[in-house]
């Protein structure tokens, strides 16, 4: 059929007609070959001019748009629609980008106006050659999978449970509970960290729609958004699930102890363990590396005492496969290690300690039952605590780690609670930007803390005075006096940055995502897609995605469970429809495209030797178009003759 | 144009020069200070000196001797979470100091530099003697005294000539320093 | 390894020049840079100042083209220019990682017994970051110390500041760090003190009498320049080393080395 064109030029109010002299433009179009009709009006986008278009459309038979106005990324999506609801397929429509490429880049009225009508020649010669695509669905598998067990993992999956669909709920370590698990009181309302948390994961533990995979870990991935293929594997725990009671009486006779991860390495475990008296699932884990049966093939102590019989040594991993429509990220956080800062004596000097290493101590059920001591086992009269370690820092991470300042404050709160102690606390700026935290600030100040301001240079414990023997003595300059001063205290609690997991970037290529240029997840838009990334269907929430207090982290998580939920609802997902197409008669299977293509969009045939694009996650880069070399790829809706015409207009 | 009633032309200047180019960035958190071994003989901390720059205290900062104390350690430049230089920022001041004609109180510091440099000119390479000799001469003779018994060691374990040495290459660096000289003022 | 000493070199203008005069200081300084470039060797100084002088300069013109062609234009009166290709390092960068301290340690012929040395970094050597050394608690002068067969003593004011040229000007000031230096070095029991850089060398040796007599102190710690100490262990006289030339007497740790090994010798 012969393409009859209709031009719309957009004034967009000033933006555009400000510059470029519309009624010229369309004067120009007119003229142009296969155009029908030319029009121009103040706001194409709203619905007198939509209805414009849809009207032309009808009475004037058109089957090609142009729209000259805005970015696509505004509004070709509004345009398409207008066409699809006019009877037009989509994808006969083009945009001529006159605003943000032309009208918003100069002031010269007669250039604007030159480049405006080469912009739209172009697109009228493109679209010439436009044919209609269909877009695809597919179904979405209402099950998701959720890789991570603290908050944000719990409360993304209890959200997507209660509407009655399946979760799966990996976490890598023996318990649910994350970081979160190992507070003691959260700031600013000092609720008691456990006491909020625990709820939430035996309802986790026992909820009819959640399959608990703990002690477990993603191997591998494939597949697009609403039908992902994920193979889980479940690490042996040596230990009968079916059969434990969760009686406690291996951990308790266990003769072998290790340093506990849970307890930031200041305190003990057994070989044999729950990480925690609250673990869900209450259901010990045997650790390998430190059981003497596995070193040595001697005690079975645990094995001999089982009641239930639960004591499994010939236990293997197992893999299990489950298919999910979406996947949610919130694989957390890791705390900064300050032993690299060697001016701040961590390891060195007795009595430095991290923050997370502080609120074991302080907790009750840590390995000091809530008392805070000194390593000789005295009370401390005096504690420093300082912020900003390994934050703000080109030399370590240049990012602020959002949740120090408040925590810091809440150290201090709780050192006055439990001791007689004095605090002072060491800071650069203060941030308490949330709701109840400038309060809480106020708080900790009457409460008698000492803020000074002033990051510190070094911690040492050489005396220059009698009052500094056998102290750690913070020297720093007290900026708001502009005094260098050394401080004489008991204790120094170092509040670190929080920095992504060790193995992010295998978790990154893992599920095929991005991150950001601090090493944390990247979410598709900072503002207005922040739980999305590029790959569709994966979310992520949390601290993976940059650091963030408990309030952000939940608010997050019901974020990702809203928009899966969307997904599931609607059941299916429209798939663009601009991807690359092979044509296997020329396609000869060498796979370079495969070797490109940044999305693992591209699967290799064995059978027939050639190559196959997955439409579902292609995103019409182009790369493999250009890789081919046999010109075996095209990109639909980017065919050469569409550029090449798109060229040869510009050239007007 | 002059804006903020000219206060942050003075900061321009100072990033301008080649010591001072990170001096934006400083979100005066006081490490530099904290870390400075010197600190207490300043007038001004290396922080508050940063400050007062950004504040347009010109006259201030360079008559003062907060920079002349500068050891060199580095310590500051090294922890500055923003990468400042206090380091090549107090010699950048020393120098606009210098060149601008203000007179430093309660430092001999100047002194001793002129001294040291005037050595360079006059032997291509400091002469320790002479260079110390002209140093108690322009500060302060009567302390030359004390000096005696440590110059007589030094001179008695042969540490210290009495006779400069003159390096070759002297004339062609007084040649080079005229030349440089011209260069300059010519832009 | 040859050294080779840069002809006609002068000098570098250190901190004073750069501090009276900024640009004229690194016109100073690039003459050396352009005399070593000719060379086509890489600048070996032994002291650290020099080297981050020089190096400081180098990336100055690095980063400012438009004062290299200044810099040039005032060299050519001495026929000179400098492109931009010339790696500056210092004695002990080439010792640890040309030389290494394997072939160093095979060719001691007197091994210090156990000698307790307290390597002595000063600022220069390992702040700024020129080299690979940490900027706080640097390693290689005791990976040196210890290839020589003697024992470095850990102690934590290892690289913190003597004083510098400030010991002229400003004698209190660093007659009290001088002292620090002094008492963390003794209290930890190194019998003396090795240093790579030449001021720090004098600031330690020549003064340490006037700490002494401010403070009411008794230090007596035997200051090494770097050389002195590998040449003692390679063999080399006394009269060469110049250990006639330190201030405070070496004669203790030269006892100390050929007591022991005399002990040994004899089987005692």
């Amino acid at each position: 059929m012969e393409p009859r064109i209709g031009v719309y030029i957009c004034h967009c109010g000033s933006n555009i007609a400000g510059t470029v002299d519309t009624e010229e433009v369309v004067r120009f179009a007119q003229g142009l070959d296969s155009v029908v009709v030319a029009r121009d009006y103040k706001f194409m986008c709203s619905e007198p001019g939509q209805n414009l278009i849809k009207a032309d459309i009808t009475e004037l038979g058109l089957n090609r748009v142009v729209v000259a106005s805005c970015s696509p990324t505004m509004h070709e999506p509004t345009f398409r629609r207008a066409c699809q609801e006019a009877g037009l397929n989509p994808y006969l429509f083009e945009m001529a980008n006159i605003r943000e490429h032309c009208s918003w880049v100069t002031e010269d009225r007669a250039e604007a106006t030159e480049k405006a009508k080469a912009l739209v020649s172009a697109a009228v010669k493109r679209v010439y050659y436009h044919q209609p695509l269909e877009t695809r669905e597919v179904p979405v598998n209402p099950n998701t999978l959720v890789v991570g067990g603290g908050i944000a993992g719990i409360q993304a999956a209890l959200k997507i449970a209660d509407s009655e669909h399946k979760v799966y709920l990996v976490e890598r370590d023996p318990s649910i509970g994350g970081h979160m698990a190992q507070l003691d009181k959260t700031f600013p309302t000092l609720d008691c960290s456990a006491c909020i948390l625990t709820p939430k994961m035996t309802q986790v533990g026992s909820h009819p729609y959640i399959e608990l995979l703990t002690y477990s870990e993603v191997e591998e991935i494939s597949g697009y958004i609403g039908n992902f293929k994920v193979k889980v594997r479940k690490k042996a725990r040596y230990v009968d699930e079916a059969r434990c009671t969760g009686c406690g009486l291996c951990q308790t006779k266990c003769p072998w102890k290790v340093d506990s991860e849970f307890e930031a390495g200041i305190g003990k475990r057994k070989a044999i363990y729950t990480p925690f008296p609250q673990a869900v699932p209450n259901i010990p884990v045997i650790d390998t590396e430190h059981c003497v049966y596995f070193l040595k093939g001697t005690c079975r102590l645990c094995e001999k005492l089982c009641e239930a019989e639960a004591i499994d040594f010939e236990q293997q991993d197992k893999v299990i496969e489950v298919e999910v429509g979406s996947i949610i990220l919130a694989t957390g956080f890791s705390l900064f290690d300050p032993t690299p800062i060697y001016q701040y004596g961590y390891k060195r000097l007795d009595n430095v300690i991290t923050s997370l290493e502080f609120e074991r101590m302080v907790n009750s059920s840590g390995p000091t039952g809530g008392n805070i001591v000194l390593k000789d086992g005295s009370e401390p009269e005096s504690i420093a605590i300082i912020h900003c370690v390994g934050s703000r820092d080109e030399k370590y991470h240049e990012y602020c780690s959002r949740v120090c300042c408040m925590h810091s404050m809440k150290f201090a709160h709780l050192i006055k609670e439990h001791t007689d102690a004095e605090v002072c606390e060491f800071y650069i700026d203060i941030r308490s930007f949330g709701k109840g935290y400038e309060e809480f600030y106020n708080r900790v100040l009457n409460e008698g803390t000492i803020f000074f301001r002033g990051r510190p240079a070094e911690i040492t414990n050489i005396a220059e005075t009698p009052e500094e023997e056998g102290k750690l003595v913070v020297q720093f300059e007290d900026t708001l006096v502009g005094l260098q001063r050394r401080l004489p205290v008991d204790m120094v609690i170092l509040s670190c940055a929080l920095e992504p997991q060790p193995d992010a970037d295998a978790i990154a290529r893992l599920f095929n995502i991005s991150r950001s240029a601090d090493g944390f997840f990247l979410e598709k838009h900072p503002k207005l897609d922040p739980v999305a990334t590029m790959t569709d269907g994966i979310f992520v929430v949390g601290c993976c995605q940059g650091p963030k207090d408990i309030p952000d982290t939940v608010a997050q998580a019901s974020a990702a469970a809203a928009e899966v939920l969307a997904m599931i609802s609607k059941g299916r997902v429209e798939i663009e429809a601009a991807t690359a197409v092979i044509d296997e008669r020329i396609c000869s299977g060498c796979q370079v495209c495969k070797l490109v293509c940044p999305y693992s969009a591209i699967d290799f045939d064995e059978e027939k030797g050639v190559c196959r694009v997955n439409e579902a996650l292609c995103k019409g880069c182009g790369a493999c178009i250009a890789a081919c070399f046999s010109d075996a790829v095209s990109l639909n809706h980017f065919t050469n003759e569409q550029i090449v015409a798109e060229m040869e207009g510009m050239l007007v | 144009m002059v804006v903020f009633g000219g206060m942050n032309s003075f900061v321009n200047e100072v990033a301008a020069t080649l010591g001072g180019e990170h001096i934006y960035a400083c979100i005066q958190c006081g490490i530099c200070t904290g870390s400075c071994p010197a600190a207490s003989e300043m007038e001004y901390p290396p922080r508050k000196i940063i400050a007062m720059i950004r504040a347009g205290m010109r006259d201030e900062v360079l008559s003062s001797n907060s920079m002349w104390y500068c050891l060199s350690c580095h310590l500051c430049g090294c922890r500055c979470p923003r990468g400042v230089k206090p380091t090549e920022l107090a010699h950048a001041l020393e120098s606009l100091a210098n060149q601008q004609g203000f007179r430093v109180k309660g430092t001999r510091t100047p002194a001793m530099y002129r001294s040291f440099v005037s050595s360079i000119k006059g032997n291509g390479r400091v002469h320790e003697f002479g260079m110390m000799l002209k140093f108690y001469l322009l500060a302060n003779p009567l302390s030359a005294v004390k000096m005696l018994p440590l110059g007589l060691k030094l001179f008695l374990h042969r540490r210290m000539s009495l006779i400069p040495e003159r390096a070759k290459g002297k004339e062609d660096l007084s040649r080079i320093i005229q030349k440089f000289r011209e260069v300059i003022a010519r832009q | 390894m040859e050294l080779i000493e840069l002809e006609g070199w002068t000098c570098c203008g250190s901190t004073p020049y750069g501090s009276l005069d900024e640009l004229e200081a690194i016109v100073v300084a690039a003459r050396n840079l352009a005399l070593a470039e000719k060379t086509g060797l890489d600048l070996v100084t032994p002291c650290s100042s020099c080297c981050v002088t020089l190096n400081r300069a180098r990336i100055q013109l690095e980063d400012h083209p438009h004062l290299m062609a200044q810099v040039n234009e005032a060299l050519a009166v001495a026929n000179l220019e400098y492109h931009g290709n010339l790696q500056i390092r210092h004695l002990v960068d080439v010792l640890l990682n040309d030389v290494t301290p394997e072939v160093i340690a095979s060719k001691v012929r007197h091994g210090l017994n156990g000698l307790k040395v307290a390597p002595y970094y000063g600022c220069q050597l390992v702040r700024p970051h020129y080299g690979s050394d940490d900027t706080e608690f640097p390693q290689s002068l005791d990976r040196l110390v210890e290839s020589l067969g003697a024992e470095a003593v850990p102690y934590p004011l290892k690289a913190r500041c003597c004083g510098g040229a400030l010991i002229i000007s400003e004698q209190s000031l660093a007659l009290g760090l001088i002292r620090k230096l002094l008492d963390s070095a003794a209290r930890n029991g190194a019998q003396c003190i090795v240093t790579p850089c030449p001021l720090c060398q004098t600031n330690l040796d020549a003064y340490q009498s006037q700490v002494n007599s401010k403070f009411k102190t008794d230090y007596n710690l035997p200051i090494l320049f770097i050389s002195q100490l590998i040449g003692l262990a390679l063999g080399i006289d006394h009269i060469s080393l110049g250990l006639n030339t330190n201030i405070v007497s070496p004669n203790e740790v030269l006892d100390y080395i050929y007591e022991v090994k005399r002990e040994v010798n004899s089987g005692t």
